[in-house]
């Protein structure tokens, strides 16, 4: 299976001339939405005036005259002149995709430009991938920047501008998928209640007055159907757990770290815990109570290293 | 439009401010000019879905506003060698973003000038980068 660290290198747009060639009209629409009014963007006369020969599209359009424009919303963006010539782009869309990395958002350029464009040429542009970075949490949401290198050449395949090209790929934090709902019952539905109100508690037997979770109807001790709850202190630590990786649900973040936590009080609960990466959990490791607001209907216990002990 | 010569240009030099009203029509208009139709530069409702707050501008814009910058301070002659742009916040309609400038270096070997550019808006910077341009000799112009 390809991974994102296998991109490095390949090449996800082959040479692809862009559709117009550098022309007149296209750099007046830019000069006019920019506001820029360089004359040598539309006075030929004015552009001589400066030793270049005639017009000259404005550096920063070089992108421009590669892009594909409304054609790549109609058509999709490997569809056209570039179907089949994009393997390695539609790859790495998929492995994107497939972790739910759906927006898109570019964070750099930097451009070195070799020459000025003139009317009548015609630019080309070829795109390498040059790292992928690995998962990171930004203010928009989770994802990973793809940093790739764009070559464009002329008619002569002379190049004329270099680009560094950085896109973070990212899966929109407001997109995230309600936690699954816990299956309430008339059993349990007071500790859920309780989480609720950010509460631990633990069921306890009203006869013999042994705690015991999850909750049930009847004693596992003394068989009696009478019970009330007692609140927790919220100190514990790890039983076991194990770390999530695969398959992925779009309501966690990856990796997540499963639980069995034995409380104070001597009941063990299933949670996640948070605040601590994988690598620097262990078995035994003291723990306190947090709490987990995942939305206005559900807050659910889970569990951080105990401050104070090195982790 | 006045032209910089090289020589005229100091290190520390500082760019008049130009604040860009960042009307939504300008935002359209300029991601239509550069190509780019992405939903998110356009329809609201599209960018509200992906995760934004509205509408924003493209970074193929923001490399011409910095350009114009630049080029409107150094005169018709000026050719621009290199554009490096890192984009912060998004420039949102209603907004207004102030493009500043300093001048950081001077290469004598091929009249270049390199040009620290900062544009801000209400939100914080949307662009930090450098942008660097060959000037004329004094004797040329």
């Amino acid at each position: 299976m390809t991974s994102y660290e296998d991109f490095a290198g390949r090449e996800i747009l082959p040479l692809w001339e862009g559709p117009d060639p550098v022309n007149v009209p296209m750099i007046r629409h830019w000069a006019e939405a920019m506001g820029d009014r360089n004359p040598i963007y539309r006075d030929d006369a004015a552009a001589r005036a400066t030793g270049r020969p005639g017009i000259v599209a404005p550096a920063s359009m070089m992108q421009a005259w590669t892009m594909r424009g409304y054609a790549a919303t109609v058509e999709g963006p490997d569809a056209g002149a570039r179907a089949g010539a994009a393997a390695g782009a539609r790859e790495l869309d998929g492995l994107l995709e497939k972790d739910g990395y759906t927006s898109v958002v570019a964070t750099d350029s930097e451009f070195e430009f070799h020459r000025e464009l003139v009317a009548g040429d015609r630019v080309s542009v070829r795109e390498v991938v040059e790292s992928i970075s690995p998962e990171k949490s930004t203010a928009l949401g989770t994802g990973r920047f793809v940093t790739t290198v764009r070559t464009y050449t002329d008619q002569d395949g002379e190049v004329v501008a270099v680009q560094r090209w950085r896109l973070l790929r990212f899966r929109p934090k407001e997109a995230r998928a309600p936690r699954p709902r816990p299956a309430v019952n008339r059993d349990n539905a007071f500790w859920f209640e309780a989480a609720r109100e950010h509460r631990l508690v633990i069921q306890r037997c009203a006869g013999c007055g042994t705690l015991r979770h999850p909750p049930g109807p009847c004693c596992p001790h003394c068989g009696s159907f009478d019970w009330d709850a007692a609140e927790a202190s919220g100190r514990g630590q790890v039983y076991s757990f194990v770390v999530n990786h695969h398959p992925r649900h779009p309501a966690f973040e990856y990796p997540l770290i499963v639980a069995v936590v034995e409380l104070d009080e001597g009941t063990r609960l299933v949670t996640n815990l948070v605040g601590v990466e994988p690598g620097e959990v262990e078995i035994g490791m003291p723990v306190v109570l947090d709490w987990l607001d995942a939305d206005p209907d559900l807050s659910l216990p889970v569990f951080r290293p105990q401050s104070g002990i090195a982790a | 439009m006045n032209g910089r010569t090289y020589e005229e240009v100091a290190t520390g030099e500082e760019l008049p401010p130009l604040p860009i009203p960042l009307t939504r029509t300008l935002i359209v208009a300029t991601a239509i000019a550069s190509r780019d139709y992405q939903d998110v530069h356009h329809d609201p409702g599209l960018a509200v879905e992906r995760g934004s707050t509205d509408i924003f501008m493209n970074i193929l814009t923001t490399n011409g506003l910095v350009d114009r910058y630049v080029t409107e301070w150094a005169g018709p002659a000026a050719v621009v060698t290199a554009i490096r742009i890192r984009l912060g916040v998004p420039n949102y309609p209603g907004d207004t973003m102030t493009l500043t400038g300093t001048v950081t270096a001077k290469h004598d070997e091929d009249r270049r000038v390199e040009i620290a550019v900062r544009g801000e808006n209400g939100l914080g910077a949307h662009v930090t980068g450098t942008v660097a341009v060959r000037l004329p000799a004094k004797d040329a112009t």
